[in-house]
């Protein structure tokens, strides 16, 4: 793809590949630790295994960006620095991710819309300019391509099973489709990582999101919601409340025994 | 492992029926010789009805065991001991699929065996029914309670019942990964600060006689043993496990700095091995009928995934009557 090979582009500063590369990776935790929430308590067992398995996969792809950010920052913070030594606002996961997970209605169609972007994003970074970025996203677009299978199919199952289930599968993409916005739109930053050639141009994935999940939700014979702007920027690190509070759980422990190892 | 309800819970008097044309005679020769009885074999109804009540004991364990692991999962210290944790509590899950898969074998339905363990009838392995308190009890749970299961469960692999071996062979290749696993938190914990060790010795002090207990009630009040040790089901006594487990898990705990929590714990010099002091009975029989620390919350959780996944399950029937059995939705990678 073209944005590896053109070099005359400008290069992007440690700061802005850190900051960039921190999106991704707490997007991944935040919504991995969110999902093994489920484990022993999902609507039957291969549902539990199921979102066990994705919750790993989240989990190890905020493995390898967080210490790649961390290598990028330069001042010696590993994986569990970054993940257990870091306050809210210091987060810069979307906030779509760090969403409660409600009934499995609701943590289908969070993983859905997330997953889309998730895969959208990843396969457009496997052609990055940034060769490291580049290995993590090969791997994670794979992963993400099988997420995205299994929330799909499920929000469709949802979404065209019985009358309650289409009544909480919509009641869902209603609350949660106000976050989608902040997944597509960039920032100064994501316009930068873009002219960089690091980040995919952010048209190019939006296209792709909306025709992917206008998909998915006319199969499940689900509305498309009306476009709800407010600019959420949890990707600048200002959340909704839901986030301290999956954060206090995560890290209270290394935080009770500082300089300790596990 | 957990099969203690095998010598507690049921009643079937063995060789009831009278053995007319001699299968009973043939099915006994068949296990003398060692052959694996397989799922459309003739079989009596009360070597049938031991294997699901045991099968069945197990899988519900395995899945009930996912709740004390479970709770630690959103707090686990690092990263790696968090990823290590989900894939531990997920192989649990896994091996209660496949367990309930060997039962089905034998004519018994998984809906029927979840209804059975959420309706209080069906047991499960006592220890789950204590709390996991601090972050070593994770460690405690891996070191102790997959010690212990694994002494029971590598015999089960020689088990006369095909499905229920084979199944086995695999639980026991994880279970002995998890077993390591948890040893070496322990060990992390072990040679850590004062805090951390003090919170592994008190996982110790509280995990130790419930490890213990798992084996079931000794030889001399276990009621089952001898008509499953005829039938190749159970190749050793609960009190020849238990001792086993002890002179193995002794060691490991000098070796970690930990002290065992049994005034009376000496070495037998002329058997070569630790002896335990008296295990408190009244304490498992107390767990083992509903009141243990934790019975309440975990079958109250149980049935709470069940119901809340009620209108799920309902959902994808619905979504498969109405696009064949066995739809997938047709999404597009």
């Amino acid at each position: 793809m073209s944005m590896a090979i053109a070099a005359e582009r400008p290069q992007a500063t440690a700061e802005e590949r850190c900051e960039y590369t921190l999106r991704l990776a707490d997007t991944s935790l935040v919504a991995g630790q969110r999902l093994a929430e489920w484990l022993g308590h999902g609507p039957a067992l291969e549902e539990d295994l199921a979102l066990g398995n994705i919750a790993l996969d989240l989990i190890g792809q905020a493995r390898l960006l967080l210490a790649l950010a961390g290598r990028i920052e330069g001042r010696g913070r590993d994986e569990d620095a970054l993940a257990f030594w870091r306050d809210a606002a210091q987060f810069r996961n979307v906030s779509l991710a760090e969403q409660p997970n409600g009934d499995f209605g609701h943590t289908i169609v969070r993983q859905c819309l997330l997953d889309a972007w998730q895969l959208e994003t990843y396969a457009s970074l496997a052609g990055s300019a940034d060769t490291e970025l580049a290995d993590i996203a090969k791997k994670a677009a794979k992963e993400c391509r099988y997420h995205w299978r299994y929330s799909a199919g499920w929000l469709v199952r949802l979404g065209d099973g019985t009358e309650e289930s289409h009544r909480r599968v919509s009641e869902a993409v209603q609350d949660l489709w106000r976050f989608t916005d902040e997944l597509l739109t960039p920032d100064a930053l994501d316009a930068r990582m873009a002219e960089c050639g690091i980040a995919p141009p952010a048209a190019a994935v939006r296209e792709r999101w909306e025709q992917r999940v206008a998909a998915a939700l006319r199969e499940a014979k689900l509305p498309c919601p009306v476009h709800q702007h407010y600019p959420w920027h949890g990707k600048r690190g200002v959340h909704t409340e839901a986030l301290g509070h999956l954060l206090a759980t995560l890290q209270h422990l290394p935080r009770a025994h500082p300089g300790v190892s596990w | 492992m957990y099969t203690q309800a095998l010598d507690s819970a049921g009643s079937a008097a063995p060789q009831g029926e009278a053995d007319e044309d001699g299968r009973l005679e043939r099915f006994q020769a068949r296990i003398d010789r060692d052959e694996k009885i397989e799922p459309k074999d003739w079989m009596p109804e009360d070597y049938r009805q031991t294997l699901i009540r045991q099968i069945a004991q197990h899988a519900h364990s395995e899945i009930v065991g996912m709740l004390p692991e479970g709770n630690w999962i959103t707090r686990a210290p690092s990263l790696r001991r968090k990823v290590v944790l989900i894939a531990k509590v997920q192989d649990e899950g896994g091996h209660g699929m496949y367990l309930y898969s060997a039962a089905e074998t034998l004519g018994v339905s998984r809906t029927t065996l979840i209804e059975q363990l959420l309706s209080g009838r069906a047991k499960y392995s006592s220890i789950f029914n204590y709390p996991t308190l601090t972050w070593a009890d994770i460690g405690a749970i891996g070191w102790l309670v997959d010690g212990a299961a694994i002494m029971n469960q590598i015999p089960l692999c020689r088990c006369s019942y095909g499905p229920y071996a084979r199944a086995m062979v695999r639980i026991c290749k994880e279970e002995s990964f998890h077993q390591r696993q948890g040893y070496e938190l322990m060990l992390a914990l072990a040679r850590g600060s004062a805090a951390q060790r003090a919170m592994a010795q008190d996982a110790l002090n509280r995990w130790w006689w419930p490890s213990l207990m798992m084996f079931g009630p000794s030889d001399a009040h276990s009621v089952h043993t001898a008509q499953s040790m005829r039938w190749k089901i159970k190749r050793f006594s609960n009190d020849e496990l238990r001792q086993k487990f002890i002179s193995v898990t002794v060691p490991q705990a000098q070796y970690l700095g930990l002290t065992v929590p049994d005034p009376e714990l000496r070495w037998d010099e002329a058997a070569q091995h630790y002896r335990a002091g008296p295990i408190n009975w009244s304490e498992f029989h107390a767990v083992l009928k509903g009141d243990g620390p934790c019975n309440r919350e975990r079958l109250a959780a149980r049935r709470e995934a069940h119901e809340a996944g009620r209108w799920v399950r309902e959902a994808a029937a619905a979504y498969a009557e109405k696009h064949g059995a066995g739809a997938v939705p047709a999404r597009s990678g």
